[in-house]
Parts: C-alpha cells; structure tokens; sequence
C-alpha cells in the first residue's frame, strides 16, 4: 500500500510540475513568471529525488 | 520570449545548484577509523532483512571483552540534528576496549534522517570538528527520516500497537516508532530491526542518546524504563556529585509510546535509558542557525529567554560548546557500566579508553577522533 500511495504522489508531483512549467510559458505577466520559477522549484527537487 | 529565457534559465541555475548541494550532502562520507576492541562490523539488515538495501541498513560496531558480562547498546543518531549524541557514540566506536562484556555501537539508528536537514529551517548542511590532523566533516541530519525515503505523511500517525494518536510528522521519528513492525513503514521496520537485534543478542541495557532545547523540561537528564530505575537514580547522583554536571532523573511515562526509553523495556528483557544534554540550536528563539551557533551553544536571543524564566536549563554567554554536551554523553554511559557492574557483579561491563567529561571539555572533542589517513586496513568503515 505504502509503494502504491507513493507512486501516486510522484505522479501528482509531476503533474503540478508540468502545469506550472506550463503557466510559465502562458503568462504575459513578468511576476507571475518569477512567481511560478520560485514556485517550481521545490517540485522539481521532489520529483528528481533531490530533496 | 529573452525575458522568458532569462528566468528560465535563473530557474534552471537555481535547481542545478541547490541539487547538486542537496545531492553532495546526502551523500558525504564519514569515515569511522574502529578501535582495536570492535571485533565484528555488522549490518542491521542481518536482523531483519525489511531494511535490507534502504537507507536505514546501517552499521553495527560490536565490542567483545576478554571476560564475558553484559550486552550494552548505546544508539547514536536517534534524532541526528543532535550530534552530540552521534559523536559521543563515535568516540566509543573509534576508542572503546572492553575488558568485560559487550557493546554494540550505532553511530546512525536513523541513517535516512542524517541525510536530510529541516525542511524550511535553513540547516547547514553539514559541520566539521576540528582535530589534531584536519577536519572531520559530519551531515548535519533533522529529527525526521527523510521524506525521499517515506512520504507522503498521514493526516494522523497511529502508534502500533498501542493505537495512540501522535503528530502525524512523528510518522518519521525513531523515537516515536518503537517497537516497529515488520510490515510498517521504513521508521517502524527499523525499530522493528532493532528490537530483534536487542532479543537476538540478548543485550541488557540501551542506551538512546539525544540533546534537547533548553526550553523544553526533559533536559540534562536520565530517562528511564522502570526496569532500570535503581541504575539510573544512583547514575544521576553520581554524576550530579563527582563530575560538575548536574544530571537528573525522570521516569518514562506508561502511556507515551513509541519512546525508546518505554517501549523496549516493555517488548524485550532489556532495559531503556535516554540521556539528554542541553542543544541550544534546537531552541525556537534561536538566533543565526549557522554551524558556529551548533558547535559553541551561544546564542544571545536563548541566554535573553533565561533572563525571562523560560528555560528548564541554565546558558550564559559562554553557551553549551560541543566538548560538554559529549563529554556529558561520554560520562553518563561509562558511570552507568559503572554502576551497572557495582549492581550485578555476575554480569559485569567494564570498558577502557574512553574520556570523561572533564578530558572532553580539557582536551576537546577533535582529540578523540581518529585520522582515516592512518588507518590499517579493513579498520575503517563509513557512515
């Protein structure tokens, strides 16, 4: 079970990365491409194992 | 579209360093030069192969005396953002010799959480003691197996087997995991791992080192299964009257579980003891949180919280450096071998080479770790 919730949330993980590198490229707005780089970022380092 | 480069790549920089330091830092090699007296080197996986392969598979350093007696445990590395309980346990693994009985030394019950530090806490990542031939550098580690190695946490962590409701961050804490299962999460197989090794070789007394913040009121004590009650009060006196260093004494409370100090003296024959020295890094009115404030204890913001009557231990200007908190952990386990051997002449634990407090604080730290460089072969393991 424990596998299973975990591959879950690596794949929400991704998810919610894609869709933020996806706003990133969208935007217009220059602070909401800082905003969504700082953002990011604590994603990227979850989904690559890193921190 | 070049604005959009230049934060995409600012981004990408970002992300490259912090995971190239994250990276470097969960996997620093320290170096454990053994003392002549460790005779066997053995994995925790050998007890229980749940753990087998994880980052929670570490290192066992097992004693043996020329004359048989006691089995004592002392675990290092409980919680590592309290180093001196981990370097205090790396003095008995590179200095120890045993002329009775048995010590097993773990130098990282929770290896996992000495590869991560707090998130949003701004840890340093690791620090170093000076010695004699260099430095020796150390992961700084949190309170909490890493959440690469177990996550997500749950809404409510629910202790097995008592059932009890703790924090649901405690999912990841060592110490809020005894006796673990087999089947539970990386935490609980440790603990499970380590309560089969405590029955396997039938080992007397554990030792858990920790340090606390000053503002918390289980500080500069002895926590104790009432299994070993007798031991730990005449241990207390003992050290509070010869060595300058008040140490009390508090018994584990019958229905707080997953502490060590209650749950292996209630799930084996052995016995449960927890020291704890002062860490005034761990205090909430912290200032800097800088690998100076973790090594020296000072701290203006934390001496201004005692003039306030908010801690349960004194600090002054000097701080709590490094030398006391260990030399504290050192004296306390070789008073209580001391004393065990005093209560069960039949049975006794009688170790060498290991400084009291007061060589710790003379002499300092640095002195009593050995040089990797100088090792003999097959002598020197890594954490």
């Amino acid at each position: 079970m424990d596998i299973i919730i975990t591959f879950i949330y690596y794949c929400l993980v991704a998810f919610v990365s894609a869709v933020l590198i996806y706003n990133f490229f969208k935007t217009k707005e220059w602070q909401k491409e800082v905003l969504t780089i700082i953002v990011v970022l604590p994603f990227l380092l979850r989904l690559f194992m890193l921190k | 579209m070049i604005r959009k480069l230049v934060f995409g790549f600012a981004g990408l920089a970002l992300l490259v360093f912090s995971g190239i330091s994250f990276y470097q830092s969960r996997r620093l090699k320290e170096p454990v030069v053994v003392s002549d007296g460790v005779t066997q080197v053995v994995r925790l996986s050998k007890y229980f192969s749940g753990v087998e392969g994880t980052a929670n598979d570490c290192n066992m350093y097992i004693l043996e005396g020329k004359e048989p007696g006691a089995t004592f445990c002392i675990l290092g590395g409980t919680h590592p953002e309290e180093p001196a309980g981990r370097l205090a346990a790396w003095i008995f693994a590179e200095n120890a010799v045993l002329q009775k009985g048995r010590l097993i030394v773990v130098l990282s019950a929770n290896r996992s959480a000495t590869t991560v530090t707090r998130v949003g806490g701004a840890y340093p990542p690791e620090f170093s003691i000076p010695t004699s031939w260099g430095e020796q550098g150390f992961r700084m580690g949190d309170r909490w197996s890493n959440p690469l190695d177990q996550w997500p946490d749950p809404e409510v962590y629910i202790h097995y087997p008592s059932g009890q409701y703790l924090a649901y961050v405690d999912v990841r804490n060592l110490n809020r995991c005894w006796p673990g299962r087999p089947n539970g999460t990386l935490t609980e197989r440790t603990t499970y791992a380590f309560m089969e090794m405590i029955r396997k070789e039938k080992v007397d007394i554990v030792i858990d080192l920790h340090e606390a913040e000053l503002q918390y009121p289980v500080i500069s004590t002895i926590v104790s299964h009432e299994k070993a009650q007798d031991l730990a009060a005449i241990v207390s006196m003992t050290l509070t009257d010869m060595e300058g260093f008040k140490m009390g004494m508090e018994f584990s409370p019958k229905n707080l579980h997953g502490l060590s100090h209650r749950e292996i003296g209630d799930f084996s024959d052995a016995a449960g003891l927890l020291f704890e020295a002062p860490e005034p890094f761990l205090d909430a009115t912290r200032g800097k949180t800088n690998t100076e404030q973790l090594l020296t204890g000072k701290d203006d913001f934390v001496v201004r919280a005692g003039q306030h009557g908010l801690l349960f231990e004194k600090i002054d200007a000097n701080g709590w450096p490094i030398d006391k908190r260990v030399g504290r952990h050192t004296s306390a386990v070789l008073q209580t071998m001391v004393s065990w051997t005093e209560m069960h002449p039949d049975k006794p634990m009688v170790c060498d080479s290991i400084p009291r407090y007061a060589d710790v604080v003379a002499r300092g730290l640095g002195q009593y770790l050995r040089n990797p460089a100088l090792a003999k072969p097959g002598r020197i393991w890594y954490e």
